[in-house]
């Protein structure tokens, strides 16, 4: 059990969730995930309205514009990676207290 | 899980876009004055990339069916409960407005199924599986395990209730959710496997790191700063 520093712990793990949606993400099963799958069976996935956002540049985990399949997904994948972790950090950074003892510390 | 647009009725969607906003509402609370510091904030942006980035990972689960990690007891165990729902909450939005996954009228069915219902089962059943092991910081790994197993068909029942309060279409209810919770069981299965995997590696190197082993460290942590204070 070695310790690893926060920061080198934080860089590996955004490194790995890089890795896994811009190139792994490329080898994940295309089936229809439970819910879509029991749609299409009982006979209600036709009930599904086309999506207000199917315009944006990345809709369906693809980029637009970009022909290949491995690099479409991918850069669409490191996209979601940035800004869903910034916007997850940047709230949890706004919220935190002030000061580095957590609650269980203090009592 | 990521219902579209148009399985519910619009008043259904906006009923749970009600529940989703209180919850998200306490979620904000709670993660400002119990969860979140200095320390755990940065923790809490990788906890919402990793989950995003899992989730576009589909594996297969079956005869032409796929399930993927929803992410809720994983991320619970790791930052706490309130931050977990908040970083599920930036994912699904992050999908729905980005990568068209999950619908904009559907976002608070989405939020409520896997932000609050995903997250806050995952995290009792954690907690209830830990009270019940030995008080061993290695034990988190099972307990989280346990929840995020059992936080899919209890979600994927969620759903089927909503279904059965404002579904579109006229359905059997009970073969709805016997074909949503068998699946969702085998997709469970892998939730587990993922969940155990990335909880442990954190318990392996940075057990302080972890908010469901603050409890079984916490007696460390008070001799830890008695020495600091002498």
């Amino acid at each position: 059990m070695r310790s690893v520093s926060t920061r080198r712990l934080l860089l590996a793990g955004l490194l790995l969730a890089l890795v896994l949606a811009g190139v792994v993400s490329y080898y994940a099963s295309n089936h229809p995930d439970g819910l879509n799958y029991v749609a299409g069976r009982i006979g209600f996935l036709s009930t599904a309205k086309p999506h207000h956002t199917d315009g944006s540049p990345f809709a369906g985990y693809a980029t637009r514009g970009v022909g290949n399949a491995r690099l479409s997904g991918g850069l669409a994948g490191v996209v979601g990676v940035v800004v869903v972790g910034l916007a997850g950090g940047g709230l949890a950074w706004l919220l935190r207290r002030r000061g580095h003892a957590s609650s269980e510390d203090r009592r | 899980m990521h219902v579209p647009d148009g399985f519910l009725d619009a008043p259904t969607s906006l009923a749970t876009a009600g529940v989703a906003t209180v919850g998200v509402v306490g979620a904000l609370v709670g993660a400002a004055r119990r969860e979140l510091d200095d320390r755990t904030a940065p923790l809490a942006g990788l906890v919402a990339a990793f989950v995003f980035a899992t989730q576009m990972l589909n594996f297969p689960v079956g005869a032409g069916t796929s399930g993927h990690l929803l992410g809720g007891a994983l991320a619970a165990v790791l930052v706490g409960p309130c931050t977990a729902t908040l970083c599920l909450t930036v994912v699904l939005l992050a999908q729905a407005l980005l990568f068209a996954d999950g619908g904009l009228t559907a976002i608070g069915t989405n939020v409520t199924l896997m932000g609050l219902v995903g997250v806050w089962v995952g995290w009792l059943a954690f907690r209830g599986v830990q009270a019940l092991l030995p008080r061993r910081v290695t034990m988190v790994v099972p307990a989280a395990a346990a929840g995020a197993f059992l936080s899919v068909p209890v979600a994927a029942l969620g759903f089927v209730g909503l279904y059965a309060v404002g579904g579109q279409a006229p359905i059997p209810l009970d073969r709805l959710a016997t074909a949503m919770v068998g699946w969702h069981l085998l997709i469970g299965v892998g939730e587990a496997v993922i969940t155990a995997l990335a909880v442990s590696s954190i318990v392996a190197v940075r057990p302080d790191l972890v908010y469901g082993a603050r409890r079984v460290l916490q007696r460390r942590a008070l001799v830890v700063r008695d020495g600091v204070a002498a």
